[in-house]
């Protein structure tokens, strides 16, 4: 018997890896800031990035919005109503969004096409999204609308809500962000510090509860700077607009960067 | 965290690397996996069991290297390795201006094969060059 040993140095999730790249050339080259919004469910991140995407529009920014949801279309439905253009990823019980979604997704906006069933358990697939109408009539999805990543200056991707899985999976985003709200603990950070420390920018969300939560502000700013040295934090309420001004200066000071390097 | 998916992947990569080697017995699969990967290897080998049965994988084993954080810390000038997950300042000097080497790693490094020859005065190979990466100087055992 002759044994070798077969170095392979392989990626267990490399394709996901070579998506992601692939995106991220796309992103750089038709010029858009892509951030990837990842927390638990019910943190906020809906009602946090609809106010981002009215502000956004108010300022004469162009923006849009991927949102991904196991079910229902209620997440991209609520954020049209800020007047951007929104498209739903239904997973059907994939816990995270991967770049294979994200691109089929913007390749199907470009065209002003439905993404299809090209996915689903049923069929055994890994997984890929699949786009919903909404069941009260048109949906955010409905086709006719054409967005090009050319015409924008901000995308935003709304992930699952989960704090685990969506660490893994690379979207070809510049910046990752945590968010975590004043009803969760202050040491959610060192509970997934995966996530947390694969973080770009941290956000704490629902500020206009935290007496009434007891939240400890310095603890959890604390916890959030040990499991990522240095990280960005920025402390909001999507109902009373607190902290939203420091938060659009970071995106648009972000945006010029990127505009800069191209 | 998927650890089923993980197998399968890791399985279809090794499957599609044996065409150079049609005869060969896949022996181990060796893994490295950085401790902030989020991977539990009670399931990885309870899938892999399940996953590798039949063709190539049979009866193979899955190795897994943990590898702890590594941390370069700017002030030190130095690598330090962390004992946890919990805590990413520099462990000697407290400074946050530090940049993660080594922590995050989910891959397969390498596949031991009996790839079926019996020529016991036969040469070592050298190591196969694989997605462009350069060789390896380690040689076989035999």
């Amino acid at each position: 018997m002759t044994t070798r040993i077969v170095e392979l140095r392989r990626g267990i999730l490399k394709k996901n890896d070579e998506l992601a790249a692939e995106l991220r050339q796309r992103f750089n080259a038709a010029g858009v800031l892509v951030l990837n919004l990842v927390s638990s469910p019910g943190t906020g991140k809906t009602a946090f990035l609809e106010r981002t995407l009215r502000e956004l529009l108010d300022c004469g920014w162009r923006a849009a919005a991927l949102v991904g949801d196991l079910e229902t279309d209620n997440d991209a439905r609520r954020l049209a109503s800020s007047g951007a253009p929104v498209r739903q990823i239904n997973t059907h019980g994939i816990c995270h969004l991967d770049a294979e979604m994200i691109g089929k997704h913007l390749n199907a906006w470009e065209k002003c096409e439905e993404a299809g069933n090209e996915g689903t358990r049923e069929q055994g697939n890994e997984g890929l999204g699949t786009e919903r109408l909404g069941n009260r009539g048109r949906g955010p999805n409905e086709t006719g609308i054409r967005v090009s990543l050319s015409d924008l200056d901000f995308l935003f991707i709304e992930n699952v809500g989960n704090l685990v899985c969506p660490s893994s999976y690379d979207l070809g985003e510049k910046i990752r962000v945590a968010l975590l709200s004043v009803t969760e603990g202050e040491d959610k950070p060192l509970k997934y510090p995966t996530l947390f420390n694969s973080a770009d920018a941290a956000v704490i969300t629902k500020m206009d509860i935290a007496e009434p939560c007891g939240f400890d502000r310095t603890t959890a700013l604390a916890n959030i700077d040990e499991i990522r040295p240095g990280i960005k934090i920025f402390e909001t309420s999507a109902k009373s607009g607190a902290g939203m001004e420091e938060w659009l200066a970071y995106l648009e000071e972000e945006r010029k960067r990127q505009g800069k390097s191209l | 965290m998927h650890e089923l998916s993980l197998v399968l992947s890791i399985v279809e990569t090794v499957t599609d690397s044996l065409t150079a080697y049609p005869a060969a017995r896949v022996l181990e699969v060796r893994l490295r996996v950085g401790a902030l990967a989020a991977v539990e290897e009670e399931a990885l080998q309870f899938c892999y069991g399940m996953a590798s049965e039949g063709a190539a994988l049979a009866g193979s084993r899955l190795v897994v290297q943990r590898l702890p954080v590594v941390l370069h810390c700017a002030a030190c000038a130095q690598d330090v390795e962390l004992d946890g997950v919990q805590s990413f300042h520099c462990p000697r000097c407290g400074g946050a201006e530090v940049e993660m080497k080594q922590g995050k790693e989910l891959e397969i490094d390498s596949i031991e094969l009996d790839d079926g020859e019996t020529n016991p005065g036969e040469t070592p190979e050298a190591l196969v060059e694989l997605d462009g990466l350069p060789n390896s100087t380690q040689a076989p055992s035999s």
